[in-house]
C-alpha cells in the first residue's frame, strides 16, 4: 500500500491537501477494533474485580459470575488480536534515530510544538512504545491469567505461583490501563483526524504530512528534502 | 449470635438492677481437634457428607488410609494420615482432621472481590455465601491452608461452614456430634483453648510428648479450629499444616499499596489528560508546505 497511484479523491473534493492516502487495510482495522473491544471487556470486568467501588461494572456486562466466566475468554481473544497486530505492524515499529531524538524532545510534542520535532515515520515513538509495551504486557497477562483462571489446578507445592500471578496480573493490567487511556485520548481528542484513519483506513495528505511526514514522503514517492 | 436479642439492658419502672446485668457472654466459638486421641475412624467425614447432603464421589487412592489427597469442593472434612518415624525408629501414624480453620483474619475474605460472598460472623465463623460467589478463585489464593475448592459444575467455591446452620440454632457441628472418641470438642474459644492447654500439659508431663502443644496460629489472628499436636514444633508433619500461616504477602500488597497506587494512577491519569487538553488543546493538521507539493498542485502563495 505504498504506491501513489492508489490515491483517491473525495467526492467533489479537489483540494490537494484533502486527497486521501490509504493508511490501514480493512483487515488491520478489523483486527484493531477486535482488540479494542476485547480489551475494553477485560478492562470493565477487570476493574469490577479490582475494587468493590467498581463492582457495579460487573452488573453492566451481565453480573459477577458472567463477567468471571467471560473475562479469561475475552482475554484470550485479545491475545490473538495482539498477535495479529504484531504481524501487521511489528516491522513498522522499529525505533530509529529520529525516534530517539523525538523521544528526547517529547516535551515539544506534549506542548503541541510539533515543528521542533524530527519527521515521523508510519508511527511515532509514542505509538511504538505503546505497541511494544502492549505486546509484552499481553504476554505477562496471558501467563499470569492462566494461573488465575485455573488457580485450583496449581499444586499446593507451587502455590507461590498463585501469589506471583495475582500481583503480576494486577500490576501489568494497571500499566496497560495507563497506556490505554493515553492511546484513547490521543487518537480521539488530541490528534484530530486520527480516529477517522482507523475507521476509514485513509488519511488526508495534510494529516499524513503533518503527523507522519517521513511516512508521507515514503508513500508519495517523494524523497525527504535536505535539511 | 442470636442470643443478643434476648439479653436485656434496661427495664422500665423496675426497682433494682436488671436481671443478668454484668453477664459476660462469649460469642466466639471454637472447635478443638485433639490429634492425640483421634483414631482415624472417619465418622466426622461421613457426618459432614450426611449433614451437608453430599454423596460420596470418585476419589484417588494413594496407598494410605486417607480418603483422598486433599479436601474437595464437596468433601470439606478430611482426615490426613501421615506415617511418621520417631527418633527411636518406631512408626507413628499421625491423623489430623483437616477442614477450614475459620481464621480470625481470613485471607479468603481479604482477597474476595464479590460483594457479600464471604462473611465473618461475630462468633468467628467464616462462611461462603455461594449465591454471591462469582467463582473467581481469589479466595483460593488468599487462603494459607489450601481450603477453598472450586466446583467446575457450579462455577463457585465451597468449603466447611463450621456447620453455621447448626451452630446458629444452638447445635454443635455435625463432625463433633459424630466423633466416638471425644477427640473433637466444641465450645467457646476460651473454653476450648483452656481444655487444649490442659491436654497439652498432660501430654508433656505424663505421656512422654515433650513438644506437645496447641496449634492456634497467631499469624492469622488465631483460628476458630484449634489442634492439640504431639509435636507442636513440627506441624508440617501432620499433612502439611503450615508452621506460621499468615495472609499471603502478595494479597496484602495487592489489596493494600498496589490498590491505592493503582487507583491514584488511574484517577490522576484521567485528570492529567483532561488538564492537558484544556491547557494545550488538540493538534490539527496543517496545510502542506509549498515545497512539498507536486508542481501542478502548488498553490499560489
Amino acid at each position: 500500500m505504498s504506491t501513489s497511484d492508489t490515491f483517491q479523491r473525495r467526492q467533489g473534493e479537489t483540494d490537494f491537501d484533502e486527497q486521501l492516502i490509504p493508511r490501514y487495510s480493512l483487515i488491520e482495522r478489523l483486527n484493531h477494533w477486535a482488540g479494542a473491544l476485547t480489551y475494553s471487556y477485560c478492562l470493565i470486568t477487570g476493574l469490577a474485580f479490582w475494587t468493590p467501588y467498581l463492582y457495579w461494572l460487573a452488573a453492566v456486562v451481565g453480573g459477577g459470575p458472567t463477567a468471571r466466566f467471560w473475562h479469561p475468554w475475552f482475554g484470550l481473544f485479545f491475545v490473538v488480536s495482539q498477535f495479529v497486530m504484531f504481524l501487521h505492524w511489528g516491522a513498522d515499529m522499529d525505533v530509529d534515530n529520529d525516534d530517539r531524538v523525538w523521544a528526547d524532545n517529547i516535551k515539544y510534542y506534549i506542548e503541541n510544538d510539533d515543528d521542533k520535532l524530527p519527521p515521523v515515520g508510519r508511527f511515532n515513538w509514542g505509538q511504538k512504545l505503546y505497541f511494544w509495551a502492549m505486546n509484552f504486557s499481553t504476554i505477562l497477562l496471558l501467563l499470569s491469567g492462566f494461573v488465575l483462571w485455573y488457580v485450583d489446578a496449581v499444586p499446593w507445592k507451587f502455590h507461590i505461583l498463585r501469589y506471583v500471578a495475582i500481583l503480576v496480573h494486577a500490576s501489568v493490567a494497571l500499566i496497560t490501563i495507563g497506556l490505554f487511556l493515553i492511546h484513547v485520548y490521543m487518537s480521539t481528542l488530541l490528534e484530530l483526524g486520527s480516529f477517522g484513519t482507523m475507521i476509514h483506513g485513509t488519511a488526508t495528505r495534510a494529516w499524513s504530512w503533518t503527523f507522519h511526514r517521513k511516512w508521507y514522503y515514503q508513500v508519495t514517492g517523494q524523497s525527504r528534502p535536505k535539511q | 449470635m442470636s442470643q443478643g436479642i434476648t439479653e436485656i439492658v434496661r427495664i422500665s419502672g423496675h426497682a433494682g438492677t436488671v436481671p443478668g446485668a454484668g453477664l459476660n457472654r462469649e460469642y466466639q466459638v471454637c472447635k478443638l481437634v485433639d490429634t492425640t486421641t483421634c483414631i482415624g475412624c472417619k465418622a466426622c467425614e461421613v457426618a459432614c457428607l450426611e449433614w451437608n447432603g453430599y454423596t460420596f464421589t470418585e476419589t484417588k487412592f494413594d496407598n494410605s488410609y486417607q480418603t483422598m489427597p486433599e479436601t474437595a469442593w464437596n468433601y470439606w472434612n478430611l482426615i490426613k494420615f501421615n506415617e511418621h518415624e520417631r527418633d527411636d525408629g518406631s512408626m507413628m501414624l499421625l491423623m489430623r482432621k483437616e477442614q477450614c480453620m475459620h481464621c480470625e483474619d481470613p485471607g479468603c475474605l481479604a482477597a474476595c472481590p464479590a460483594d457479600s460472598a464471604i462473611v465473618q460472623y461475630a462468633n468467628g465463623i467464616v462462611d461462603f455465601q455461594e449465591a454471591h460467589c462469582i467463582g473467581c478463585g481469589y479466595c483460593v489464593t488468599g487462603c494459607p491452608f489450601n481450603i477453598p475448592k472450586f466446583s467446575p459444575e457450579a462455577h463457585k467455591v465451597f468449603k466447611c461452614t463450621l456447620c453455621n446452620d447448626r451452630v446458629s440454632q444452638g447445635l454443635e457441628p455435625a463432625c463433633i456430634k459424630a466423633c466416638p472418641t471425644g477427640c473433637l470438642h466444641f465450645g467457646t474459644k476460651s473454653e476450648m483453648k483452656e481444655l487444649a492447654e490442659t491436654r497439652a500439659v498432660q501430654l508433656r508431663s505424663q505421656s512422654g510428648f515433650p513438644d506437645a502443644g496447641v496449634y492456634d496460629p497467631p499469624g492469622v489472628g488465631g483460628t476458630h479450629v484449634i489442634y492439640v499436636l504431639h509435636d507442636a514444633e513440627n506441624p508440617e508433619l501432620y499433612g502439611g499444616l503450615p508452621k506460621n500461616p499468615h495472609v499471603p504477602w502478595s494479597v496484602r500488597l495487592w489489596k493494600g499499596p498496589l490498590k491505592w497506587l493503582g487507583n491514584l494512577g488511574m484517577a490522576g491519569g484521567i485528570i492529567g489528560l483532561a488538564v492537558h487538553y484544556l491547557r494545550f488543546g488538540p493538534k490539527k493538521e496543517e496545510p502542506i508546505a509549498p515545497e512539498d507539493r507536486m508542481p501542478e498542485d502548488r498553490r499560489p502563495s
